[in-house]
């Protein structure tokens, strides 16, 4: 039996088609992961997106419209997806998601392009609690995007040269659209883009932090979400939650669209 | 490439970079009367994160001033803002009493006898601008915004202030100038041209009303109609400050934004009320205030001696 999971973010469609495995004939929790496919949707609008993000995944699996029997979406704009037979949270999906790939996780910390969110999770994988900053860019991944920006780095140049810096400037600013002036000032005053960059990212944890703190840190924690992508924010981040380890999923920004898909397999028993 | 390929390569490359954001500078005075014949002249200096404003005060009257944009020195700012309204109107600074700094740059500001912060400043302003009815202040400057509210003396009861977030702030009517490339003294007159009221944007941060507004403008609104969503929301941001610390009639408007009705208008509309109409630019409140704190301070003095 295969399923689709489809995480519709602010940024990007991701899909994820899931294949129930049987052993000796009865069906069992084992899944494979049949395709995942990510789409930046540039100037398409976000019901097309889903569609075309979908049938490229179908495509890539060689896999028909028929096979797939429920397709479930999670996300902002998962309404958006029109073919989805229903929808879940952000929360449910990515508890679950993180939870499948580690099953030791009890704290799930999502960094997305416009939300950050602490998740609270039980051992099935269902989440318990969450805190999030809806509504505000800052502790989000746009935040790191403007700054990197700012700075006239690429993602990965921004998230490389944080590693680099031993320094901890404070950040005045909170909202990121006064965090950019400051970061221009910052450059004007010859401080080093490396110190700049660690600057901005301690902020985002600090932010991401502290929506961590309102569910509390619990047992092992996963980050899932683009942002694991920037070595210099998980350093920022362990170091703002005062945790040696932070499990880091080989494909972040798919763990909700599998957890997406996973309960939509399970529902289907 | 042919040659005209190349002159629109070359345009795109370097468009002109228009300021739409940007209020008009400006210098009055009064010309009905004459500084010379005045006994005490003080001047108020406002340095604010946008825009700095040179006041005088002669005679506890408003006399001139003079509004324009900061740069990125404060000392410089206070200088060029005050320099601006001596040079129209003949005076030099010994001419001047008393010298009060305020905003965000006071400290900065180099030939000030003191600095007084700007709650104090837009309260006493407001009370002059506004008449001794005026008990609640709405203060929408360039980063941030502040309720506070006063007495008949236009001194300072109780104040709230958001400069965490750019959302209600003069910042966020900047940014969705620039996005839809209009002056920001149309936004107002524009945001009630549309054939129906929009709600406003779902969006209080302006990072994401920035590209919820892209994307209202994809669903077919028109530019106006898109401002008047944004105007909207940021009328209702900032209501929502206001009425943590409650709004007393007298209200009035200062700072920036209250020279754009698209904002003030919606503000009236959410809370019921009308703001105290005055002929005086909203954005001097903060150093007309200084200006006559200043006048105060040399009437004590001269009755000391």
């Amino acid at each position: 039996m295969i399923t689709a999971g489809i995480d519709m973010g602010s940024r990007s469609v991701k899909v994820v088609l899931l294949e129930e495995i049987k052993v000796d004939g009865a069906p069992q929790l084992n899944y494979a992961v049949k395709k995942a496919h990510l789409m930046m949707p540039g100037d398409i609008d976000a019901d097309q997106a889903a569609e075309k993000a979908f049938t490229e995944a179908l495509a890539a699996a060689g896999v028909s419209r028929d096979q797939v029997k429920s397709v479930f979406a999670t996300g902002a704009g998962r309404k958006q997806v029109e073919f989805a037979t229903e929808g879940v949270t952000e929360m449910t999906a990515g508890a679950r998601g993180a939870v499948y790939m580690y099953p030791q996780a009890r704290t799930v910390v999502d960094v997305g392009a416009e939300e950050g969110r602490g998740i609270k999770t039980d051992a099935d994988g269902k989440a318990i609690d969450f805190a999030g900053n809806e509504k505000c860019a800052a502790g989000a991944g746009s935040f790191a995007e403007a700054m990197s920006r700012a700075l006239q780095l690429s993602l990965k140049e921004f998230g490389e040269a944080s590693l680099r810096s031993d320094k901890s400037i404070p950040m005045n600013a909170q909202c990121t659209v006064f965090a950019e002036s400051e970061v221009v000032s910052l450059i004007h005053s010859a401080t080093p883009k490396e110190d700049i960059a660690k600057a901005v990212l301690d902020a985002v944890a600090s932010r991401v932090c502290a929506m961590v703190r309102r569910v509390g840190i619990e047992g092992n924690v996963v980050l899932i979400g683009g942002m694991v992508h920037n070595p210099g924010f998980v350093a920022s981040l362990k170091n703002a939650m005062d945790v040696d380890q932070v499990l880091l999923p080989d494909l972040p920004e798919f763990v909700s669209a599998l957890g997406c898909a996973l309960i939509a397999a399970e529902r289907q028993h | 490439m042919n040659a005209e390929v190349a002159a629109a390569t070359v345009a795109e490359a370097a468009p002109e970079k228009k300021e739409f954001w940007r209020w008009q500078e400006n210098v009055w005075f009064d010309e009905t009367k004459n500084w010379k014949d005045a006994k005490i002249i003080t001047c108020g200096i406002d340095v604010g994160s946008v825009s700095s404003q040179a006041v005088i005060v002669c005679d506890g009257e408003l006399y001139g001033y003079n509004s324009m944009r900061t740069g990125n020195n404060s000392p410089d700012s206070a200088k060029n803002a005050l320099q601006g309204i001596m040079d129209k109107i003949g005076m030099k600074l010994e001419d001047i009493n008393y010298v009060v700094g305020t905003g965000y740059g006071r400290v900065n500001v180099p030939f000030a006898h003191k600095a007084i912060t700007e709650i104090a400043c837009h309260a006493r302003g407001a009370n002059y601008m506004g008449g001794n009815q005026v008990r609640t202040i709405l203060d929408m400057g360039g980063q941030d915004c502040k309720a506070i509210h006063c007495d008949e003396k236009g001194k300072v009861t109780n104040f709230l202030m958001n400069d965490k977030c750019a959302a209600g702030t003069g910042r966020g009517m900047e940014v969705i100038s620039d996005l839809m490339q209009i002056p920001i003294a149309e936004l107002g007159p524009r945001s009630f041209d549309v054939d129906v009221e929009p709600e406003a944007v779902s969006s209080i941060c302006v990072v994401f009303a920035k590209s919820e507004a892209l994307g209202l403008l994809k669903a077919g609104y028109t530019k106006n109609k898109v401002i008047a969503a944004y105007c909207q929301a940021m009328a209702e941001r900032v209501v929502s400050l206001l009425e943590r610390i409650g709004v007393e009639e007298g209200f009035f408007i200062t700072g920036g934004i209250a020279k754009n009705p698209g904002v003030v208008k919606r503000i009236e509309r959410i809370l019921g009320i009308k703001a105290v109409d005055t002929k005086v630019d909203s954005q001097i409140a903060g150093a007309l205030g200084a200006a006559l704190f200043g006048y105060t301070l040399m009437q004590k003095q001269a009755k000391a001696a």
